[in-house]
């Protein structure tokens, strides 16, 4: 048994007497497609934060491949190799596509710090491909102002990828994506090297099933479940759970019935 | 400042191409150095067609442009609005004048010097405005424009107090004093456009578009593993070198520095500057610097000696109509080009 | 110690007697910025506005009659103005809030241009309202008498803030849009009106300021600037929005003012800078600063 990548360990986030989150323990092994998912309140945005840096911990204790990153800065934990897309879109809004993910790829390929215009022939072609990847080869040279909703969600991935992660946290990427473009997603984390560990908080449940290989469940702050998906959705505590917010048959029902209820109300529910 | 994220890139002007590109790629490159080419050529033959008045208001000209592009650094490129970057060119016209006194007047010794003090008072201040940002980042360097001002009023053994520091020798170069208008011009004009180029290559090279970055989405250059700390600070002592250049040739030109060289009403004139071309573009600064000199240098004396009365009304009238400066100006037209890394939220 | 404290007795209360003034002038900065997010840069003009009609009402013979017109014509210029700002800056309303920075900014160069046209370019010096021109005794020193009652009025001004906003219903409404602007509109509050009647009575704060400190700065070209400045840093120290925080950021650059020019006369600039620098240092939104930065 290799030791985990990440490893929360009573991580805790306290707002006055809110426990936002609570003694959450977690480990995550290298190569993992980990989701985590939990009706809203749940705490899921406050412990993306607290796993980013760019909220401090109230108590309990991160490691990185066995790193003890609790202390450290969100720029330096991105530098030990996590990195992140938001919830919502946080772009550099009067730059083109290229020159978005060209910042997060210089910082990768040593110029950064050069005070001379530079080819950085290595960064650029970096970004050619991983905009090929995500699907926006075509407007590389398009301002992000004009860039479509779900065009800003690619390139949101792109740029995280550019960062080259050992952990990539992904804050609800299909939010707001077509059917297409998520499938397309989907296919992108999909074929993401076993290198890049993955941790996912996800609404839209088809991608939280087609991609992780583990679920954890939180309620109130703190963790209800962590199992492989086909336990979470048999498991009588995480419908208790949900029964609260009246969707006892989300997760009997399995992932592709949940077009029963109207999607959206389902969506904002599960969040 | 988040204000800055929200500027849709529509409304902000494109520079002929992205910045960062390799230089020399493609026609829309050629048209650009042509013109600069031509602006240069023009500018080395005034003198032999300008008169000296004429001649020595466009050293005016050029000098407070290259102090103006400097803040621009700061206020367009990283979006960090100074009212108090007077405080560096300050530094840089009494620390060339004192060498040029007390040492040597030999052409490029003193302004050197005024880059390096102006960089160093910058490095030294900067690390606490640095620290904060928007009207907090506009207050702290305020009151650090006025704490040079004060130095300089109150060291009166070292910097002659009000009267100013004068008697300052003409600059020499290998050995010959340049005394005429033209000299000193040429003297100047060479190297302000050194400084340009710098700025210009600064402005290009993935550390500008760190700063470009900066100014958009902070907490982003966070989240990829930059520190905007460093990197502020960085700028702001750039950004304060040559600031201190520029007062280095003021010094060299004008050869009388006064404390007013400091003062928060020459931090609102440059800054002004800055906003009237449009922040971020570094050219239009230039044209900016042009407009408040000729003001208050060329139009003030027929108006009673009450330019600062026009340029503030001028400054009133540009806050609302010219949001984005002249640069704006031209951006309407030039914007499907392709917008790339203009102004800050600033303008 | 005792000494010590006899010996620059008077620097400490020409220090209560700045800080006194300086409270005056920060206190309508501030509660201008906290609630309305206009950092107001002509302040330091309204100021010398105020000082100059001092000048031109309080001249010649000193008399309460000249002294208090100027008052009351000071207070009535200083409301017209804030009401002026404040309709100019509604334009600007939906833009960065530096563009409104700027545009005070653009109206300081304008006010203390006109009143250089006015006035000259000649330092005046104002004389103070008749029994108040005399210096009483401090534990044997001399110290002149309308700087005690500066000091008396900046405490008995401070207190009546304090009740205001502390205890009333419209100091209820000012500490709500310090907190949560948003929520005091949702509620159905005029947000203009409001505007107006804050920025007409901070800008009133500063002309008054500048007639109650003619007698002590006297009135000269560039006074605007040295007041704005020591008014941002009180503001800056004490945390923007805060009553309590102008109060202690008065104090305590009154002092340092007055206390460090007399035993450090070289070194004043640097103290200025040096309790900003430590203050922020240790607390980046000042002293009583609020939690989250607005507007920035």
């Amino acid at each position: 048994m290799t030791s985990p990548l990440l490893s929360l360990s009573g991580v805790s986030r306290h707002f006055g007497a809110l426990k936002a989150v609570d003694d959450v323990s977690l480990d995550v092994p290298a190569g993992a497609r980990h989701a985590l998912i939990g009706p809203n309140g749940a705490g899921k945005s406050t412990l993306f934060k607290l796993i980013t840096g760019s909220m401090p911990v109230t108590a309990g204790t991160l490691t990185l491949a066995g790193q003890d990153l609790t202390g450290r800065s969100e720029p330096q934990r991105a530098r030990r190799g996590i990195s992140q897309t938001l919830q919502h879109s946080s772009l550099f809004l009067s730059q083109t596509v290229e020159d978005n993910v060209l910042l997060a790829a210089q910082r990768r390929h040593g110029s950064r710090h050069s005070l001379l215009p530079r080819r950085q022939a290595a960064a650029r072609d970096r970004v050619g491909g991983l905009l090929v990847d995500v699907g926006l080869e075509d407007r590389a040279g398009t301002p992000v102002a004009s860039l479509s909703h779900g065009e800003r969600r690619q390139l949101e991935v792109a740029v995280a990828l550019a960062c080259e992660p050992q952990l990539l946290l992904l804050d609800e990427p299909a939010a707001g994506m077509s059917p297409a473009e998520s499938g397309r997603l989907v296919r992108l984390l999909r074929s993401l090297p076993a290198s890049v560990t993955l941790v996912i908080v996800e609404h839209d449940l088809d991608v939280v099933f087609a991609l992780a290989d583990a679920v954890t469940v939180l309620h109130l702050g703190r963790v209800l479940l962590t199992g492989t998906p086909d336990e979470v959705r048999a498991s009588p505590a995480v419908q208790e759970a949900y029964l609260g917010t009246g969707r006892e048959n989300l997760f009997l029902d399995g992932p592709s019935s949940t077009a029963g209820t109207p999607g959206t109300s389902v969506r904002t529910e599960v969040v | 400042m988040s204000d800055v994220a929200i500027v849709p890139a529509a409304e902000s002007a494109p520079p002929p191409a992205s910045p960062g590109r390799p230089p020399g790629r493609g026609p829309r490159r050629v048209v650009p150095a042509v013109l600069a080419l031509l602006i240069l050529l023009v500018l080395a033959a005034v003198p032999l067609f300008v008169d000296p008045f004429g001649t020595s208001t466009l050293s005016r000209v050029l000098v407070f442009a290259l102090f103006a592009v400097s803040l621009d650094l700061l206020v367009g490129v990283t979006g960090l609005p100074s009212l108090g970057h007077a405080a560096y060119f300050g530094v840089g016209a009494y620390t060339a004048g004192l060498i040029s006194l007390h040492v040597t007047s030999e052409g490029v010794v003193p302004v050197l010097a005024a880059a390096g003090a102006g960089a160093v008072a910058a490095a030294t201040t900067g690390w606490l405005a640095v620290r904060s940002s928007g009207v907090f980042f506009l207050m702290l360097t305020l009151a650090i424009g006025e704490l040079v001002f004060q130095l300089a009023q109150s060291l009166s053994s070292v910097t002659g107090g009000s009267n100013g520091l004068f008697g300052i020798p003409a600059v020499r170069v290998g050995g010959a004093a340049l005394t005429l208008p033209g000299y000193v011009y040429w003297f100047v004009l060479v190297v302000a456009v050194l400084g340009f180029g710098m700025m210009w290559l600064i402005s290009r090279s993935p550390f500008g578009a760190v700063l470009r970055g900066i100014r958009d989405n902070e907490p982003r250059m966070r989240s990829l593993g930059y520190s905007p700390f460093r990197y502020k600070l960085a700028a702001f002592v750039l950004a304060g070198g040559f600031a201190g250049l520029a007062g280095g040739l003021f010094a060299a030109q004008v050869r009388l520095v006064t404390p007013s060289e400091a003062g928060t009403a020459a931090s609102s004139l440059v800054l002004l500057a800055v906003i009237l071309g449009g922040a971020g573009t570094l050219w239009g600064p230039v044209l900016g610097a042009a407009v408040v000199v000729w003001v208050r240098d060329a139009l003030g004396p027929n108006l009673d000696g009450h330019g600062p009365l026009v340029l503030g009304l001028v400054f009133v009238i540009a806050v609302y109509v010219l949001p984005r400066g002249f640069a704006g100006l031209a951006g309407l037209r030039a914007r499907r080009t392709g917008p790339t890394g203009p102004t800050g939220g600033t303008a | 110690m005792a000494g010590w404290f006899d010996a620059n007795l008077v620097s400490i209360l020409n220090g209560f007697a700045i800080g006194s003034l300086l409270f005056i002038l920060a206190v309508g900065l501030s509660i201008v910025f906290g609630m309305m997010d206009v950092l107001n840069l002509a302040h330091g003009a309204l100021y010398l506005v105020g000082s100059y009609l001092a000048v031109t009402f309080a001249a010649g013979e000193p008399s309460w009659g000249g002294f208090l017109t100027a008052l009351g014509i000071a207070a009535l210029a200083g409301l017209i103005a804030g009401g002026a700002l404040s309709g100019m800056t509604e334009p600007l309303a939906r833009r960065p809030i530096l563009d409104q920075a700027l545009l005070t900014l653009g109206v300081s160069l304008v006010v203390a241009e006109v009143l250089s046209i006015i006035y000259g370019n000649d330092v005046f010096s104002i004389s103070p309202p008749p029994g108040l021109d005399g210096s009483v005794a401090v534990a044997g020193n001399a110290y002149p008498t309308y700087r005690l009652a500066l000091i008396g009025v900046g405490l008995v001004l401070a207190v009546i803030v304090f009740v205001v906003v502390e205890r009333t219903s419209v100091g209820a409404l000012v500490r709500a849009s310090v907190a949560d602007r948003d929520m005091v509109s949702a509620m159905g509050i005029d947000n203009r009106k409001v505007k107006v009647a804050v920025l007409a009575i901070g800008s009133m704060l500063a002309t008054v300021a500048g007639v109650l400190g003619g007698p002590v700065y006297g009135a000269r070209p560039g006074l605007d600037d040295t007041i704005l400045i020591l008014a941002l840093v009180v503001v800056v120290i004490g945390g923007l929005g805060s009553v309590k925080g102008a109060l202690i950021g008065a104090l305590v650059i009154g002092q340092v003012e007055s206390l460090g020019r007399a035993l450090l006369p070289d070194l004043a600039s640097f103290i200025l800078f040096g309790t900003l620098a430590l203050v922020l240092v240790l607390r980046p939104r000042g002293l009583f600063g609020p939690r989250k930065l607005a507007g920035t």
